[in-house]
C-alpha cells in the first residue's frame, strides 16, 4: 500500500480530538460570485470558527450535486473561474494563512484536462492539503488517486449507505486525511440524516480505520450540526451556506455589501453548536 | 447471443476499451454497478433470459427487421455519379420496430434484466424521446414504474413524443439545469439513481455511461448487424462492403458495426451531427470537434472548453444532441476501424425530403444524417458495392419541427 502522506487534516483532526469536539468542514464553491468576493470569504472562513476549507471546483455537469451547488457551479463559470485560477486562490489564501487544512473538492474532468502531474504539482505548491474528487472511486486509482498520495496530497474518499462492510476495507485502502461519510443516499443539501443512524454508521467506518471521520450532505442548521457533531469526527456543511450566500446576491448574481458576512455569520453558528458538543463516542 | 462475438476485442474486465471507458462514478452508485454486472453477467450464461429476450424480440418488437433495397433511391444516386459508379444501397428498417426505433432492442434487454433483479422503478434520460417512449412501453407491458427525463428544450421540440410517454403512463421531467437537453436529462437521472438505490434500475438508452453499461447495450444492439449478416446473406450471397450509420451516443451504429468489427474488407462510416457546421463550432460532432475527457461514467470524446467545462452541443436532432459519445466508438476512432465523418442540419433537413419522396419512407432526422452522407458516398462508388444504412427510427416525431423549419403550420 502506498505510504499516506501526513498533512494540516492529521493536525487540525488531532487538534479537534484532544478538545474533545468535532471538527468543522465548511464548503464554498471558488468564485462564487465572483473571484474577488470568493477570496474574501475564503480568507474569513477560519476566524469565522471553519476549522477545515472544503473549495469546490466548478464543473458544469455535477451529477452528485442538487440545485445550490450546481448553481454555485455555475456562477462561478459565468464570472470567469478556471482550475487554474481556484489553485491561484489557494496560493493567495495560504500568504495569510499556513496552518488551516484545505481540500479541494469536485470532478475530474477539469483535472483530468488540466492535466494530472502538472495539476498535482501545481496544487501542493499552491498549499493544497487534500482532494475529494466525486467521481473517481477506487476501481479508478491509478487516474489520480495514486499519484496525489505520491506527490503527497490526501486521497479524500467518499463513503456511502450503500457501501458495506465487504466494500469497506476497498474504499479504505487509499483514503488519507479523513474519510468522507455521505450521510444520505442522494445529492448534496437534499435530504435531512437522522443523527442516531449517522452515529452507528461512523462506528461501523470506524472499526475499519484509525482515519477520522466526517460527515456530510444535507447537515444545514446548528442544531443538526451539534446533532452529528456529537458522533462523528467532523461536520461538513456545504448547500447552507451557498443558500446563505445566495440569499445576498442581486439580481444579476451579483455580490452585496452582506455577501461574505451571511455566510461567516452562519458558519460562527455552526461552530457555536460543534464546539459546544462533548464527543460521544471514545476513539 | 452468437458466441463469435466473445472474440471481439472489448471491454476488459475494468470496462475499457483501449483508454476509453471505465467507471467514473459516485461512490454511491458503484456497488449498483458492481450488481448490475454480476446480474447481466448470469444473465447472459441463463438460456431463459435468452429464450425470454427472443420470444420478446419476435413478438412483441416484430424482429426481424427487413433488409430493403432501396431501388428510387439508388437509381437516383446513379443518375448523377460517373459511369459504373452508384452503390447498391439497402436500408436495415429499425424504423418498423414496435416504437419506431431501435431502442426498444435495448430496452427489452435491461427491462428483462431488472425484472431478474427484482427492481421495481425504471428511470430513464431521452433526448428525442425515442429511448423515453420505448423504455415507458416496456415498463407498461410489464408493469413497472417509469420515470424519464428529458431536457426542457427537447420536451418542447419531441412534443408527439413526450404526449407518447405520458399516455403509456411514465412520467416526463423536463430538466431545467445546463443547457436543458439530453446530458443534462442523463445528470438528472444519475442524481435520481444516486437517491433512490435501493429500488430504481437505470435504463441508459445508449452505449455509454458507467461499465458495464456501453457493452451490455451494445450486446442488446447488436441483433441489427447479425440480423443485417444474414439476411445480407440470403439476398446477395455475401457480405456488405460497407455500413453506415447516424451517431449520437452511438447505439445504433454500434449495433450494426460490432457483429462486422473482424471483416476487414467490410468499410465502416459513422455519422455525427455537424449542426451549423464544424467551423461554427454549434454542432454535436465529439470525435471531429472534441477530445478525450470524462463524463457521465466514462472516459470518451467529448466537447468541451480549455478548462475541461463541457460545452453545449448543437444538432436539429435532439437524439444526436449530445456532447460525448459512446467509448467503443472513440476506441474505433483511434484505432481507425471505422471512419467517422459528419452531416450538417441542412444537409440531414434535405435527406429526410429526399428519402421520403423516393422511397415512401419518412425517416427520423437522426438517420437523416447517415442518408445525407449516403447522398455523397455512393456515387463514387462502383455499382457492385453494397452500402447497408441503418434506418434507425422513423420521422412521425419530426413532423411538427420539420413542418416548422419548411414554414408549413399545422
Amino acid at each position: 500500500m502506498t505510504t499516506r502522506p501526513i498533512t494540516r487534516l492529521d493536525h487540525r483532526f488531532k487538534a479537534c480530538a484532544s478538545a474533545g469536539r468535532a471538527a468543522l468542514v465548511t464548503f464554498i464553491t471558488a468564485g462564487d460570485p465572483d473571484y474577488d468576493t470568493s477570496l474574501t470569504l475564503l480568507k474569513a472562513l477560519p476566524a469565522a470558527g471553519a476549522d477545515i476549507i472544503e473549495l469546490g471546483v466548478p464543473f458544469t455537469d455535477p451529477m452528485a450535486d442538487g440545485p445550490a451547488i450546481q448553481a454555485a457551479g455555475l456562477r462561478a463559470l459565468k464570472a470567469g473561474q478556471t482550475l487554474a485560477k481556484t489553485i491561484a486562490m489557494v496560493r493567495e489564501f495560504r500568504k495569510t494563512d499556513d496552518t488551516t487544512p484545505l481540500v479541494l473538492m469536485g470532478y475530474y474532468n477539469p483535472v483530468y484536462i488540466y492535466g494530472v502531474d502538472r495539476f498535482l504539482a501545481d496544487a501542493k505548491a499552491a498549499g493544497v492539503d487534500g482532494l475529494v474528487v466525486v467521481d473517481l472511486p477506487p476501481e479508478e486509482d491509478n487516474e489520480l488517486c495514486l499519484p496525489a498520495l505520491k506527490a503527497g496530497l490526501a486521497f479524500i474518499r467518499l463513503a456511502t449507505p450503500t457501501t458495506d462492510d465487504k466494500r469497506l476495507p476497498t474504499v479504505l485502502a487509499n483514503t488519507a486525511g479523513f474519510v468522507y461519510y455521505v450521510s444520505i443516499n442522494g445529492i448534496t443539501g437534499s435530504a435531512t440524516p437522522d443523527a442516531d443512524v449517522v452515529g452507528q454508521a461512523v462506528a461501523r467506518i470506524k472499526r475499519h480505520t484509525a482515519l477520522p471521520v466526517a460527515v456530510g450532505f444535507g447537515v444545514r442548521t446548528p442544531a443538526q450540526a451539534a446533532a452529528i457533531a456529537a458522533g462523528a469526527d467532523g461536520v461538513v456543511v456545504g448547500s447552507a451556506l451557498i443558500d446563505a450566500l445566495r440569499g445576498t446576491l442581486d439580481g444579476e448574481d451579483r455580490a452585496t455589501a452582506g455577501t461574505v458576512g451571511a455566510v461567516t455569520s452562519l458558519v460562527g453558528q455552526l461552530a457555536e453548536a460543534v464546539r459546544g458538543t462533548r464527543r460521544e463516542a471514545a476513539e | 447471443m452468437n458466441v463469435l462475438n466473445s472474440f471481439r476485442t472489448g471491454p476488459d474486465e475494468n470496462g475499457h476499451f483501449g483508454i476509453f471507458g471505465g467507471r467514473f462514478v459516485a461512490e454511491t452508485l458503484m456497488p449498483l454497478i458492481l450488481d448490475l454486472e454480476k446480474a447481466y453477467e448470469a444473465a447472459k450464461a441463463d438460456p431463459a433470459y435468452k429464450a425470454e429476450m427472443d420470444s420478446g424480440l419476435k413478438h412483441y418488437v416484430g424482429r426481424p427487421s427487413p433488409l430493403y433495397y432501396a431501388e428510387r433511391f439508388t437509381e437516383h444516386l446513379r443518375k448523377g455519379a460517373p459511369a459504373g459508379k452508384g452503390a447498391k444501397i439497402y436500408f436495415k428498417r429499425e424504423e418498423l420496430n414496435h416504437t419506431g426505433s431501435h431502442k426498444v432492442n435495448n430496452v427489452l434487454g435491461q427491462i428483462l434484466l431488472a425484472r431478474r433483479m427484482g427492481k421495481e422503478r425504471i428511470i430513464a434520460e431521452t433526448g428525442a424521446g425515442q429511448h423515453g417512449v420505448a423504455t415507458a412501453t416496456l415498463c407498461a407491458r410489464y408493469g413497472l414504474k417509469c420515470v424519464v427525463y428529458m431536457g426542457a428544450v427537447d420536451v418542447a421540440r419531441q412534443a408527439p413524443n413526450v404526449f407518447r410517454m405520458k399516455m403509456l403512463g411514465a412520467e416526463v421531467v423536463p430538466v431545467k439545469s445546463g443547457s436543458s437537453t439530453l446530458k443534462d436529462a442523463m445528470n438528472e437521472a444519475l442524481r435520481d439513481w444516486v437517491t433512490n438505490v435501493h429500488d430504481t434500475f437505470y435504463c441508459i438508452g445508449t452505449v455509454a455511461g458507467p461499465h458495464p453499461y456501453p457493452g451490455m447495450v451494445r450486446d442488446f444492439q447488436s441483433i441489427i448487424g447479425h440480423e443485417t449478416r444474414t439476411q445480407m446473406e440470403e439476398q446477395e450471397g455475401r457480405l456488405p462492403d460497407s455500413l453506415i450509420a447516424c451517431i449520437g451516443g452511438g447505439s445504433n451504429a454500434m449495433g450494426l458495426f460490432h457483429p462486422f468489427l473482424d471483416d476487414p474488407t467490410v468499410q465502416i462510416f459513422g455519422v455525427e451531427a455537424a449542426g451549423h457546421g464544424i467551423p461554427s463550432g454549434q454542432h454535436a460532432a465529439s470525435l471531429t470537434g472534441g477530445r478525450p475527457g470524462v463524463l457521465h461514467g466514462n472516459r470518451t470524446y467529448l466537447l468541451m472548453d480549455d478548462d475541461g467545462q463541457i460545452t453545449e452541443a448543437h444538432s436539429i436532432s435532439a437524439g444526436l444532441d449530445y456532447p460525448g459519445i459512446g467509448p467503443e466508438h472513440s476506441w474505433l476512432h483511434d484505432t481507425g476501424r471505422a471512419t467517422y465523418i459528419s452531416a450538417t442540419d441542412d444537409e440531414a433537413l434535405s435527406a429526410f425530403q429526399l428519402v421520403s419522396k423516393l422511397e415512401g419512407i419518412i425517416p427520423a432526422l437522426e438517420p437523416a444524417h447517415a442518408l445525407a452522407k449516403v447522398i455523397e458516398l455512393a456515387p463514387t462508388l462502383p455499382e457492385d458495392h453494397l452500402m447497408v444504412v441503418n434506418m434507425s427510427g422513423r420521422g412521425d416525431k419530426d413532423i411538427p419541427q420539420v413542418a416548422e423549419i419548411l414554414g408549413t403550420s399545422l
